[in-house]
């Protein structure tokens, strides 16, 4: 009641949103740092009352369940962070060119989980036959092909039925989760389980068995970057995500862009998947995944489509994802812990991201009866 | 904008001096532990590591964090957990941080798909025990630090089978059913020989009291599925089935049957505060006598056996108290009598001479014992008329489909 009668004495709502754009990016990336410490003080701070352990101790514990006891030498733990990283930004990596057409392609977690089945099915069938660099070449080759096809089948509804992506992309996910289910059950057998395969599997770098994956999300991170940024690929993307208009009027042939990217898209989620088949686990099931196919999607949108930054972003959910679970393992709480307070932290960014785009402005009388 | 930040400071300031006051409590907390440990300084260390698929919310892993926590605090050792680890090499990565970071000498993970990857981490970590329930490779892995165990727990479910049996004479002397309607339904999770093993011994304990019984199972297809396990047992009552026993973990079957109003003998756990009017009995592994097995082996430095095999004796094969709102007279009695059977050698759950598979007797049987991929037969596992269960490893093999039971439908995931 109270808002209709102001509206008719002033003609203005309470509250409304303004674009700004003059913002600039020292002061934004300041912005973007500070919420970032203060929302995992604010995290620090909630785990210490329910844990009744110090700050101090609290974030002890963080350190020590990323890094480990790093200061007598043992790296073992901080390796294992870097290969969370290193998978994470490969599916980040992998989402960013097709986000930058504004393609929104959800379906990270099922294309990696083809690839990481293609590479599964040569390491079982062909595992006695080939000698290992064929296989190993095969298995790199069939993987990256099956997660380009899953990538491909929405890409090509879109560009000549423009079908909606997430939607399409989301419903491949589920068909790629139920066809390792499948999968499992076949090779299984009564198990339910697939025993990890000897052969086939990407060669271990001086007794580290997460080196070779790292090295290799390195080299797609660096070729990532210099594709979007220096490429007339990268340039015909970003003319896409801004007007396909603009595009088709520039002489762009938009459906041959769409349909290129997503099969890159979904060629580097296929890595992501060989990477933890043939790289790590050595075995697949429907959670090989685990849904980071999702989390990427946030770490590309967070990272700004920037490669560089999008290694900051998954360095910082990684840290929270590992030193939280290990604070909520020590304390006895419960697992979903360190998934709360990521989901806070991220919360947090994104809130802060629309402020350093927008600015709030309320109604001018209003103001003035404040001050 | 200054005024958010000086609330925002403030805020913080109150929660850190609310967080550093709480500290004296827990710092006289861990003394107390100290103290208890130094009572066994002659002994080895020991700090366990638990490695578990899921949390407390499923009732099979409650029942190992439950002993867990029981085994430890009565050896008045240490342990470190991890929760909600897959079976992946998630399970590796979980190990190594136990033993790096929590400085863990014994690790122990709970769940069948962990083993590959427990073998790999004790074979980086050689002065590291490495134990796994329901596991099958440790017998051929050749690993001196890598070691299975599993219960005896058919003789748990035989046990429950007879108060079923009772509860079905009690049903058919009342007049409410005759012999030949003395049907049960049986909620599975999976076809695999660790159910089969269970529903089977369940059927022959019923049977040795009440002859004319059958059985019905319906496989859900997955551990732990509320909607699809109350389901299945409505589904089983609507067909017949007079009373309902399950191997999955969640309380759909026990609850769609104290809705309906049928008998109801349980796993895991008892179920009488949700079901006081049908759970008759429940067995389940616990898990104790292990963990404590495993702690003083490593205190003393002996050596942990290859694959353990818990049984009624050790006290890791136990029934619940029987629920005399629901079962029939004279029950817990009976099962004592049983029990002491069971116990002196007199009775065997798998005696061939009580089952058998299309009107055959069995004389002979080969079961997949050793792991190979091609889950070949390899074991010989019926000797002087009786198959041996968990005799040849301790994780179950029994996985013939016997006269008397129906599958109505099949599931392997």
């Amino acid at each position: 009641m109270d808002n209709t009668k102001a509206v008719k004495h002033h003609h203005e709502p309470l509250v409304h949103i303004v674009k700004r754009d003059d913002m600039p990016s020292w002061k934004a990336w300041l912005i973007r740092i500070a919420t970032i410490v203060i929302s995992i003080f604010l995290m620090g701070c909630l785990s210490t009352m329910l844990t009744e352990k110090s700050l101090f101790e609290t974030f002890e514990m963080m350190f020590r369940g990323v890094f480990g006891r790093i200061e007598s030498g043992s790296t073992v733990m901080l390796w294992k962070y870097l290969q969370e990283i290193a998978i994470l930004l490969c599916l980040a990596l992998a989402l960013t060119p097709a986000f930058k057409m504004k393609f929104w392609n959800c379906g990270a977690e099922g294309q990696a989980l083809m690839g990481g089945l293609a590479a599964m099915m040569c390491m079982i069938n062909l595992g006695q036959t080939l000698s290992y660099p064929v296989l190993l070449a095969v298995v790199i080759i069939t993987s990256i092909l099956a997660g380009a096809v899953w990538g491909l089948i929405p890409a090509i509804f879109k560009a000549l039925f423009n079908t909606n992506e997430t939607l399409f992309t989301l419903m491949m996910n589920y068909i790629a989760t139920q066809i390792i289910a499948y999968y499992v059950y076949i090779v299984g057998g009564g198990s339910n389980i697939i025993q990890p395969v000897a052969e086939g599997n990407l060669p271990v770098i001086g007794n580290n068995r997460y080196l070779i994956n790292i090295i290799i999300v390195a080299v797609i991170c660096i070729f990532m970057y210099i594709y979007l940024k220096y490429s007339k690929h990268g340039y015909e993307i970003s003319v896409v995500g801004e007007s396909q208009n603009t595009a088709r009027y520039i002489g762009i042939n938009v459906k041959k862009v769409i349909i290129r990217t997503m099969v890159i898209s979904g060629a580097l989620c296929g890595v992501a998947g060989m990477l933890l088949v043939a790289g790590t686990d050595h075995s697949i099931n429907t959670n090989t995944v685990g849904g980071q196919g999702f989390t990427a999607i946030m770490v590309s949108w967070l990272g700004q489509f920037n490669p560089f930054i999008m290694v900051l972003m998954t360095g910082v959910i990684c840290f929270l994802r590992l030193g939280a679970s290990k604070v909520a393992d020590t304390c006895m709480l419960n697992a979903s812990f360190a998934d709360i307070v990521v989901g806070v932290v991220i919360l947090c960014v994104v809130g802060c991201e629309f402020f350093i785009r927008y600015s709030v402005k309320f109604r001018h009388s209003k103001k003035e009866v404040k001050e | 904008m200054k005024k958010l930040l000086a609330i925002l400071l403030a805020l913080v300031m109150v929660l850190s001096f609310a967080a550093c006051t709480k500290t004296p409590g827990t710092e006289d907390e861990s003394t107390d532990a100290d103290a208890n440990n130094s009572a066994s300084t002659e002994l080895k260390d020991v700090k366990v590591g638990f490695i578990f698929l899921h949390d407390e919310n499923s009732t099979y892993d409650k029942n190992f964090i439950d002993a867990a926590k029981a085994a430890c605090t009565e050896m008045g050792v240490e342990y470190a957990q991890k929760t909600q680890i897959p079976e992946s090499n998630d399970c590796y990565d979980a190990a190594v941080e136990l033993i790096e970071v929590d400085g863990c000498n014994v690790i122990f993970a709970d769940s069948f798909g962990h083993e590959s990857f427990l073998i790999d981490a004790a074979k980086k970590y050689p002065d590291v025990q490495f134990c796994h329930a329901t596991g099958t490779q440790a017998h051929t892995a050749g690993l001196a630090n890598f070691h299975n165990a599993f219960a005896s727990i058919y003789e748990g479910r035989y046990l429950a089978g007879v108060a079923a049996g009772l509860k079905l004479n009690e049903m058919i002397a009342d007049g409410k059913i005759t012999a030949d309607k003395a049907k049960m339904g049986y909620v599975g999770a999976f076809t695999f020989a660790e159910v089969i093993s269970g529903y089977t011994s369940f059927y022959l304990g019923a049977k040795s009291v009440c002859p004319s019984v059958t059985m019905d199972v319906k496989f859900t297809g997955s551990w732990y599925n509320e909607q699809l396990e109350k389901e299945a047992a409505q589904a089983l009552i609507n067909g017949g089935c007079v009373l309902i026993s399950q191997h999955a973990d969640s309380m759909g079957a026990p609850t769609a049957c104290e809705t309906a109003g049928v008998p109801n003998v349980s796993y895991n756990g008892s179920t009488v505060a949700a079901c006081p009017n049908t759970f008759i009995v429940s067995s389940r592994i616990n898990w104790t006598p292990y963990f404590k097995y495993m702690i003083e082996c490593v205190q003393k430095g002996e050596a942990i056996a290859t694959d353990w095999t818990g049984t009624i004796e050790t006290g890791s094969v136990v029934l619940t108290e029987v629920n005399e709102a629901a079962a029939a007279e004279g029950t817990a009695a009976k099962l004592e009598e049983v029990k002491g059977k069971l116990l002196d050698g007199t009775l065997e759950v798998f005696d061939a001479s009580t089952f058998t598979v299309g009107g055959n007797a069995v004389t002979s049987y080969l079961a997949d014992v050793d792991t190979d991929a091609n889950y070949e037969k390899d074991t010989e596992v019926i000797e002087n008329g009786v198959f041996h269960e968990s005799k040849f490893r301790s994780a179950p093999y029994f996985d013939m489909e016997i006269d008397g039971i129906t599958l109505l439908d099949r599931n392997y995931g």
